[in-house]
């Protein structure tokens, strides 16, 4: 036997008995075995234009016959730069990048951003506007959740589901529109409030939705979860213990479905989400069956969460009544001097936010989607950084999908749920 | 029965082969707008409605569309047999329908015309020799496109498409045991006699019919061209003509393995409960069954009976067309090695023990001196029903296609709530 010194690709540190985290540090040389002649390899490009990459995501393969050997993700080919940006832009101005980032999830991308800001400088949002950004917040985890349901039974052939899922998703993308005016970049938030009241009708729209969405999930469901052929694909396929799913930094589902009990709405409540009487979904496994189980059943206590959340919803303002943060009446600014000034110096100037750090997290669809914002004083953040779930549950998929079939690779990375918006930034 | 001259046989073979063509090409077209239609109405949205009546133009449209789009013919790929992998891939399932009796013989002032294209005297085992071709087009074709999706489909293709000819092969050799002979004229004769195969073979039914979805790369079998993986598998590169010729072999496929199911299980052209149809050769002449005596009843030849059978027979290939439709709407994929697994370790051994199975059962009956009637039919029916209940509890879900999953994982409950 030969020896030779290569370079380590990333990856591929445990099988050549480094450290079991995956080598995402400097590539160092060391010597390892050439590979017996006959195990020929062949390497093959998936993506980023394939149609199960969900994205502009490429992944290389290194197979053996259709065994994969090696897997790299290789991203930024979206890449918007959106932090850089936000150092730019005054603090609500930030808000249509932030929906940008997770078309899927418009609105919890909105809110989370909202609410560090809000941390940030010490604001409590009005009761209606907490009871309003949960109903938003759940309401697009089943927006995500639907079109992650929707592209994985695509990517294990079943094609009907991917319609009955966009049928409903079609149904909150008019909501989306009623409430903001936009479809998929909804803005819909702004630091100490949202954009504007909910319209008439809008809470009954989303009650409309909520009785009738779990009949079509329960169609799905009927199609996909005892099917023996999506189990015969989905079960022990990708399957991560807890303990690697925390070294991976697993978040979210991905994070639940190999049984470990983290949710940040039960861990670290914001918004009153400890009185609102839900359940988190937990596996046993972490194969994709199980992250498949763990987001049919999060849609389920989702709708649980609405119901509960439109039965509350209380009157009164939704902007808090802070002259850091809010416009004065339009009546106000065309008939005194100081309230037009205080329009003018918000609209021109911005919100000025302490010269403080600040970390929150919100539990996304994806997983826990940190902000963290760094403010000096004036209207522009200096440093805006995001805990993305989705780049980091993707830094799993070289371990998850090494020794499975290509086909499987496919469906482990549809397991996954990423969205590169998110991912490049 | 009167026997066609020389001169008009052979003219009545021309037709037949020209009828027959351009019924199929027209029952392909319309099988690619029956699937989108269907496709449609499972997935509740409208399908194509837009080129005439329901769309019923819809694939003469396409057709033209085809023809006039960019030929593409990819610099690295292997000219002459990237050129001959769709001609080869349509053309098996084309002949293969020469040999499928699909109406009662029609009476005409000339003779009795058969409707059959060729009636072989090896009409089974022509459609075995035959079926096996057609891996040579797709695998042609996607190993001189000289892409690796399309080599990984054409590869795929060629390993399932020779480990289910054995199923296929194997779960006919009931139907020839109980036929006694492999001409499908006299198969469709013997299934109008006594029952339909489909009820004394109803395990060898089940096994063709997962053959034949396997065959014609058909969702749950479509790994050759799965598209979430290999783009589209072994026609990756291929536009304009060259790829709907891919296509309509697809459905070519499909039609002909829908009416050779309909033709071995379901008694071809036979109208049931009713014996005015039956045209058995019988010493000479063609009768339609037997008086209480034993006496054989002449059979009556109309162009009615042709007519009325020609359309039991289409609407039993129709019933299968839709079932290969709503089946793909329905099922997600199959991964490779669970095929492959299921072809090897599931069905062929089935196959082999059920081969073995009808013929102790039908030596056992002989030797019991049971006749060929209703009695050896109802006997063979009740062993058979045991046997595919026997096969439907050992592919138990969960355990056969996982293959390495434990045992009883599968059944498991929703997940464990949040404490």
């Amino acid at each position: 036997m030969t020896r030779r010194t290569v370079e380590i690709p990333v990856g591929r540190g445990a099988e050549m008995g480094m450290d079991a985290r995956p080598a995402m540090g400097p590539l160092t040389p060391v010597d390892v075995a050439e590979p017996d002649i006959g195990s020929e390899q062949m390497l093959i490009n998936i993506g980023p234009q394939h149609p199960a990459t969900h994205g502009v995501l490429r992944l290389i393969c290194e197979l053996d016959g259709e065994t994969v050997v090696s897997v790299t993700p290789h991203i930024g080919y979206l890449h918007s730069s959106f932090e850089k940006l936000g150092e730019y832009r005054t603090y609500n101005q930030i808000v249509p990048l932030t929906d940008r980032m997770d078309y899927l999830a418009p609105l919890i991308y909105n809110c989370a951003y909202a609410m560090a800001v809000e941390k940030l400088m010490g604001i409590e949002v009005t009761e209606r506007c907490k009871v309003v950004r949960v109903i938003c917040l759940e309401l697009d985890r089943i927006f995500s959740h639907l079109l992650w349901l929707g592209t994985t039974a695509i990517d294990v052939g079943a094609f009907t589901p991917f319609l009955y899922a966009f049928q409903e998703r079609e149904r909150i993308y008019q909501l989306h529109e009623e409430l903001t005016g936009a479809r998929i970049t909804t803005s819909a938030t702004r630091v100490g409030g949202m954009m504007s009241d909910l319209p008439a009708g809008w809470a009954q729209g989303v009650r409309d939705f909520i009785d009738t969405f779990p009949r079509t999930l329960n169609e799905i469901d009927s199609l996909l979860t005892t099917n023996a052929i999506h189990q015969g694909r989905t079960i022990d396929i990708g399957a991560i213990g807890p303990e690697d799913a925390i070294d991976c930094g697993l978040t979210g589902p991905n994070l639940r479905a190999s049984g470990v009990d983290y949710d940040v709405r039960k861990d670290r409540p914001y918004y009153d989400y400890e009185t609102y009487d839900f359940e988190v979904p937990v596996g046993e496994n972490g194969d994709c069956y199980d992250r498949y189980l763990v987001r049919m059943e999060e849609m389920r206590q989702s709708v649980a969460i609405l119901h509960q959340a439109l039965d509350r919803l209380p009157d009164g303002p939704i902007n808090v009544e802070d002259p850091r943060v809010s416009l004065p009446s339009k009546t106000d600014c065309m008939n005194d001097m100081e309230s037009m000034i205080h329009h003018f110096k918000l609209i021109m100037d911005g919100i000025n936010a302490p010269a403080e750090d600040c970390y929150f997290a919100v539990e996304g669809s994806k997983g826990e989607l940190g902000m963290y914002l760094v403010g000096d004083g004036g209207p522009k953040p200096v440093r805006w950084r995001i805990r993305p779930p989705s780049f980091v549950n993707l830094s799993a998929i070289a371990r998850l999908a090494e020794g499975h079939l290509v086909a499987d690779l496919i469906m482990i990375n549809a397991s996954l749920d990423i969205v590169l918006g998110e991912i490049d930034r | 029965m009167n026997e066609l001259s020389p001169t008009a046989s052979l003219i009545a073979a021309a037709v037949k082969v020209l009828a027959v063509f351009t019924a199929l090409m027209v029952a392909i077209m319309y099988a690619t707008w029956a699937e989108r239609r269907i496709s449609a109405f499972i997935q509740d949205r409208l399908g194509p409605n837009r080129v005439g009546p329901f769309g019923l133009l819809q694939p003469i449209a396409d057709g033209l569309k085809n023809i006039i789009k960019e030929e593409t013919n990819p610099a690295t790929a292997s000219r002459f047999f990237f050129v001959m992998g769709p001609m080869l891939s349509i053309m098996p399932a084309l002949v293969t329908f020469a040999v499928i009796p699909f109406a009662a013989p029609l009476p005409t002032p000339w003779g009795t015309v058969d409707m059959i294209v060729a009636d072989l005297p090896v009409g089974v085992l022509y459609i075995l020799a035959i079926g096996s071709l057609g891996v040579y087009g797709i695998f042609l074709g996607g190993w001189s496109s000289n892409n690796k999706y399309a080599l990984l489909g054409g590869l795929r293709a060629s390993a399932q498409m020779v480990s289910y000819e054995v199923g296929l092969g194997l779960s006919l050799i009931p139907v020839m045991m109980l036929a006694g002979n492999v001409t499908l004229t006299r198969m469709v004769a013997d299934q109008q006699l006594g029952l339909w195969y489909v009820l004394p073979l109803s395990l060898g039914f089940l096994l063709f019919l997962i053959s034949a979805f396997a065959e014609t790369n058909r969702l749950p079998f479509d790994m050759p061209e799965a598209e979430s993986e290999l783009v589209t598998g072994y026609h990756t590169e291929y536009s304009s003509m060259k790829f709907s010729m891919f296509f309509i072999a697809e459905y070519a496929h499909v039609i002909t393995a829908s009416a050779l199911m309909a033709t071995l299980f379901l008694g071809g052209w036979d109208i049931p409960f009713w014996t005015g149809d039956n045209f058995i050769p019988y010493e000479g002449g063609l009768i339609s069954g037997f008086t209480a005596a034993g006496e054989p009843i002449a059979a009556q030849l109309s162009i009615w009976t042709t007519l009325l059978t020609l359309g039991a027979f289409m609407l039993k290939t129709t019933f299968f067309v839709v079932l290969y439709i709503w089946v793909r709407w329905t099922l997600p994929r199959f991964r490779y090695d669970q095929v492959m697994h299921l072809g090897w370790k599931v069905m062929l051994p089935t196959a082999l023990a059920y081969v073995m199975l009808v013929g102790g059962t039908i030596l056992v009956l002989d030797q019991l001196g049971v006749s060929a009637g209703p009695g050896f039919g109802l006997a063979l029916t009740a062993v058979s029903l045991v046997a595919t209940g026997m096969f439907a509890l050992y592919l138990d879900r969960g355990r056969i296609i996982t293959g390495a999953a434990p045992a009883g994982r599968a059944a498991r409950a929703a997940p464990a709530a949040h404490p």
